[in-house]
């Protein structure tokens, strides 16, 4: 019966590509400050995989759960109680820039 | 006598023995670590001083009569496995110059063990690669022939262990990553049932894929590792309550009546005919040893790669959200506003893989894409999990070759990004499914590495093992 799921044709009214305009509207979201020419690479990568997706989209997923772990465990939860952990100072140690045992942002806030 | 081309339980025995101590095993690596890594690019960094330090330890720990199984022998790490005060690079620039401030779970195992750390491995950067050449710093190459790619994206730990730099290395695998350089390298590699073996303190690419693992000369030294690195952790809440894996049961046995399941899908055109042929021979030599062998039909095999190609990417660019030129790495013009700083940091600094990467996994999850993606995605994970769990009623394991290609040449693939992922044809099921699964050497083609894979069900790593241990030795 699982075979029947591959039987579909592929759904020809999917627009599967991606514009310039909404690969730069990824990258902002994605945060990713990215050259011209990256972008129009990314485009053609992006646009070879979204021609692949539409494959698994023309499955038929209908009864089928949404596996978001593949082993059925349940997250593990420890008991709540305090436990030795990195110190202020280990854990900003790496900091390009720290101050009073903080990390230093660059403005977020003006006025 | 040689110490750097035995397995890691002769090295052992050897130590038990008094025949060798730990300090000239360790020496002995480092030796040859000195000699041949720039050729194999197989260690981003040593740390000879540490490892020293290590082996004085596990000579006291074998002289008090305290050593464990594998006291006294070097281990690499690939370098995405926080090591407390070593440096950590996941192999891009975002992280250089970063150093864990504390241990992974399996760090803090492999030192209470008593194994000596020679170093952290290349990898491609996040581990986002089949080749290693997508290291920001050097490509990794194969011992077997240094023109050739060790495949990825563990491809420093496999060079460690092939080239004779290593007798045991620890990769991560979350497409394939432990088990095709094994292929490619001709060694084995092994990917534990999800949460075995901890992840506290990996750094993460796709939390419902990655998988830490052993790479080594033969099955017994992975069974051996792998009993002393899995159970259950505190520290991280996708670990499974199951005991450690167990050695008890590992010799060879019969493989009379064992059945194994060949899904066709493993075995079509677009598989490489040397490659088929080693598989194929070694189909032929199990079943004059009793393997009954059954044909399989598993259609959502087709389609894991496309599937694995939304969830990592998905994962990954939630997980390396945390790259912001803040809290670690450098940071690119900190003068500029808050996050016009962390886009060119990003821009600048993550590799092209990573950067296509994100922005997959970016597009898939965005509004008006996410069920249609990622939501269908895991529908398709949950029909692989239905075909394989009616499959694993009829067969024990399901083999199949591990890469459809043996090694290629450095640069060979890299203008065709989609056949570098199709490289984890065969392998991506067992991360989709969680399961267990291990690539052991089943001949040459042109006198290139092939490997075969052996899956099993999910928890059934000890049954999976054995079997391994039993079919390595009828291959020789």
């Amino acid at each position: 019966m699982l075979r029947t799921r591959f039987a579909q044709p592929v759904l020809e009214s999917l627009e599967m590509s991606i514009s310039i305009d909404e690969v730069r509207h990824v990258a902002r979201l994605a945060r990713l400050e990215l050259e011209e020419v990256e972008l129009l690479a990314l485009q053609g990568e992006l646009n070879v995989l979204l021609g692949h997706f539409a494959d698994v989209q023309a499955i038929d997923a209908s009864g089928l759960e949404a596996l978001r772990q593949a082993c059925s465990v349940q997250s593990v939860w420890s008991e709540d109680m305090a436990a030795p952990c990195l110190s202020r100072a280990e854990a900003i140690k790496n900091a390009q820039v720290s101050k009073a045992g903080l990390f230093v942002v660059p403005t977020i806030l003006e006025g | 006598m040689s110490l750097v081309n035995l397995t890691a339980t002769e090295l052992a025995r050897k130590l038990a023995g008094r025949e060798v101590s730990a300090v000239e095993v360790a020496n002995a690596h480092l030796e040859a670590i000195a000699t041949k890594n720039a050729d194999y690019g197989a260690f981003l960094h040593v740390c000879k001083a540490e490892a020293l330090e290590m082996a004085a330890i596990a000579q006291a720990k074998i002289d008090e009569g305290t050593a464990g199984p594998l006291t006294g022998v070097p281990i690499a790490l690939k370098d995405n496995i926080s090591t407390l005060g070593i440096p950590t690079t996941c192999a891009s620039r975002i992280l250089e110059g970063y150093i864990p401030p504390y241990d992974a779970t399996i760090v803090k195992k492999i030192k209470d063990s008593g194994m000596v750390l020679l170093g952290k491995t290349n990898l491609d950067e996040f581990a986002m690669g089949t080749s290693t050449e997508n290291s920001a710093f050097f490509p990794s190459r194969n011992p077997v022939d240094i023109t050739r790619s060790p495949g990825g994206s563990s491809g420093g730990s496999a060079a460690a262990v092939a080239g004779n730099l290593s007798p045991l290395a620890l990769g991560s695998d979350t497409g394939g990553s432990i088990r095709q350089p094994a292929a490619l390298c001709g060694i084995v590699g092994f990917k534990p049932t999800y949460g075995r073996c901890s992840r506290y303190g990996l750094i993460a690419f796709a939390s419902s894929l990655d998988q830490i693992g052993p790479l080594t000369r033969n099955v017994e030294d992975a069974a051996v590792l792998s009993s002393l690195l899995t159970g259950p952790d505190v520290n991280e809440n996708t670990s499974i309550p199951m005991d450690p894996i167990s050695i008890a049961n590992l010799k060879s046995g019969s493989l009379r009546g064992v059945k194994v399941g060949l899904p066709k899908q493993f075995f079509g055109d677009s598989m490489d005919a040397g490659v088929l042929a080693a598989v194929n021979a070694s189909i032929g030599k199990l079943q004059a040893e009793g393997v009954e062998f059954v044909e399989l039909d598993l259609p959502s095999i087709q389609y894991g790669v496309t599937t694995y190609y939304i969830i990592a990417p998905a994962e990954a660019s939630s997980n390396l959200g945390r790259f912001d030129g803040i809290r670690y790495g450098p940071q690119i013009e900190a003068k500029l506003g808050h996050i016009e700083m962390v886009e060119r940091t990003r821009g600048q600094l993550f590799g092209h893989e990573v950067k296509a990467r994100i922005m997959i996994g970016t597009y898939a999850l965005s509004a008006g894409y996410y069920d249609a993606f990622y939501v269908k995605a895991i529908q398709v994970r949950d029909l692989m999990r239905l075909e394989f769990a009616s499959a694993f009623e009829s067969v024990d394991f399901v083999l199949g070759p591990t890469s459809p290609i043996p090694a290629f040449k450095l640069g060979e693939l890299s203008g065709d990004p989609m056949a570098l992922k199709l490289l984890d044809f065969c392998t991506i099921p067992a991360n989709l499914l969680g399961a267990p699964a291990i690539s052991i050497p089943c001949g040459l083609t042109n006198g290139l590495p092939v490997g075969l894979h052996l899956q099993a069900d999910v928890g059934q790593d000890d049954k999976l093992l054995q079997f391994a241990y039993s079919v390595e030795s009828v291959l020789g």
